[in-house]
């Protein structure tokens, strides 16, 4: 049943992610990708989960270097992406909204 | 303290819709870097109640992880140069890719915990498909990272056989996953079996990818490392990483498609054809006109329109702030200047878009190609800065050219042309450019920053 229920989250998520994405300006392609990349670093909570149930050794050393890829992908990632959206600006108008 | 699972839940929704709204408000300049901070919020909240789960046991070696990864992050955030995010975009994908690669293993062995009675088949598949799309993304991630950095070559690499050894690789994959399945043990032949091909998957899939073509590739695999963290919540029974893994994916897959469309291929056809292979175009004879700095000064100083129209070579010449400075004097001469930007100049989707940006060019004077082509037979110039395939008119002409049906920008339109090109060689899908040819072309040869600062200096002089 949970398998069920699980790919019901799925499937909403995906169309909802169609639908939030659908028209954005060529100007946002390279900050959009990177923000959604930062995104993608969700995975850092099933890594913390990993590292910190200490059921295993083993999980545990793998889920501590999930720890660390996951946040390169986090931190870097929302960094980079406000850095690059800082710089946009309209015409006469400072620094970007 | 440790917080019950409903609490976390419950922080785990509204993490969620701030990771919605946050990527609703990418949708729009004005909104764009607030969605991102909102966006980051929810990753805060969704990490910090993590941490306080009942599940985690120990902090010493999380916090010990996390710090160099966050370290390692902006740092590298900080210090890299707007003309390398293509490869820096491909390097965090990789690492989200890792990690739910890692995240996928290390599930593996709370399946084998005493008391949890067999693992279900539903989980394992989940914990390969972790694997499997977790392990692509990380090596093609280091595969486009490499040839977007130059460190290997940027064009194709096909030999023959590629094909076959490619479907050998699926097949292996499917038949380890479904034997790994069946008789499921932590270190199993078969596992390792799986790691192994899903790695050699990822670089077999990048190689074959031309420099021209990575735009398409770094949103797929944006795309992937989404739908790896989607799989790995699958691993592990985490809503969480499924909501927000299929928004990247779903969001990835839109932009690898508008990218597709932009080249008029289709996904199938830039993953799996090395290019201009079928097809030999039509030779293209006649005569360039080469011209120098100054007598295009003399023409752009009586210029009463002007387009920019750059790709890759602006970005290796590193030539935006000049570009900036020379389209702000044509203005102050009185011309009206824009800049036409098409979907798949650069490495990556938006690529020149952030260049000029950071050149400090407003975006409203950065025009789409469908909005840019009906002004262009009004325009007096058109500068072609590094571009290439993107405005070659033969995508619109030639029914042989490799490149035939591709939507351009028809700089050839315009009354004049500039194209400003360091030599005779043809782009990167080394098919031959009609347009330099053109009755109104004029060849600027040499550096771009350096042709452009010599039009700079005559505008000062």
């Amino acid at each position: 049943m949970e398998a069920v229920f699980l790919s019901f989250i799925l499937m909403l998520a995906i169309f909802l992610g169609f639908e939030l994405i659908s028209k954005v300006p060529a100007t946002l392609h390279t900050p959009l990708m990177s923000g959604a990349n930062a995104i993608s670093g969700i995975t850092i909570v099933g890594a913390l989960l990993s590292a910190g149930a200490q059921h295993d050794a083993m999980a545990t050393w793998l889920g501590g270097a999930a720890v660390m890829f996951a946040s390169i992908n986090v931190v870097g990632g929302y960094l980079v992406t406000d850095r690059m959206l800082a710089m946009f600006r309209k015409k006469d108008g400072g620094g970007a909204a | 303290m440790s917080l019950s699972p409903v609490v976390i839940n419950f922080a785990y929704i509204i993490a969620a819709i701030l990771f919605i709204f946050g990527l609703k408000m990418l949708g729009s300049p004005a909104t764009a870097r607030r969605g991102n901070v909102l966006s980051s919020l929810g990753m805060l909240i969704a990490i910090v109640v993590t941490l306080f789960s009942q599940a985690i046991l120990s902090f010493e070696y999380i916090i010990i992880f996390a710090v160099i990864g966050a370290v390692i992050g902006a740092l590298a955030a900080r210090l890299v140069a707007m003309t390398s995010m293509p490869e820096m975009v491909a390097l965090f994908n990789g690492s989200g890719g890792a990690a739910s690669l890692l995240v996928g293993w290390a599930a593996l062995y709370d399946q084998f915990l005493p008391g949890m009675g067999d693992p279900s088949a539903f989980v394992l598949v989940t914990i390969a498909l972790s694997i499997l799309i977790g392990g692509v993304t990380a090596s093609g991630s280091l595969i486009a990272y490499g040839k977007l950095a130059e460190v290997m070559t940027s064009g194709a690499i096909v030999f023959s056989g590629q094909r076959i050894v490619n479907s050998l690789i699926l097949l292996g994959i499917i038949g380890s996953t479904v034997m790994f399945v069946m008789d499921p043990q932590i270190g199993s032949t078969w596992f390792w079996i799986l790691l192994g091909l899903a790695l050699v998957l990822g670089v077999m899939a990048v190689i074959p990818i031309g420099g021209a073509d990575m735009p398409v590739v770094i949103s797929l695999l944006n795309s992937y490392s989404g739908l790896a963290a989607c799989a790995a919540g699958f691993a592990i029974g985490n809503n969480i990483l499924i909501v927000a893994g299929s928004l990247v994916g779903a969001a990835g897959l839109i932009l690898t498609n508008i990218m597709c469309k932009a080249m008029n291929r289709s996904l199938a056809n830039v993953l799996f054809s090395g290019f201009g292979a079928v097809k030999t175009a039509s030779a293209v004879e006649g005569e360039v006109k080469p011209i120098v700095v100054d007598d295009a000064y003399l023409i752009l100083e009586a210029a009463s329109s002007v387009v920019f129209v750059p790709g890759y070579g602006m970005a290796v010449a590193q030539a935006q702030h000049v570009v900036r400075e020379l389209g702000e004097l044509l203005e102050k001469n009185g011309a009206e200047v824009s800049y036409a930007i098409h979907p798949v100049a650069g490495r990556m989707p938006g690529h020149m878009n952030v260049l000029l940006a950071e050149a400090n060019v407003p975006y409203d004077q950065l025009v789409e190609m469908d909005d840019i082509n009906p002004r262009l037979p009004n325009t007096d110039v058109a500068i072609v800065i590094g571009a290439n395939d993107v405005v070659n008119p033969a995508a619109r002409e030639d029914e042989n050219s490799p490149i035939y049906g591709m939507p351009i920008i028809n700089v050839d339109k315009a009354r004049t042309v500039f194209v400003l090109k360091r030599s005779m060689a043809s782009g990167f899908s080394g098919v031959d450019n009609p347009l330099f040819f053109g009755e109104n072309t004029r060849m600027l040869f040499g550096d771009a920053k350096q042709s452009i600062s010599g039009l700079v200096a005559e505008f000062k002089g």
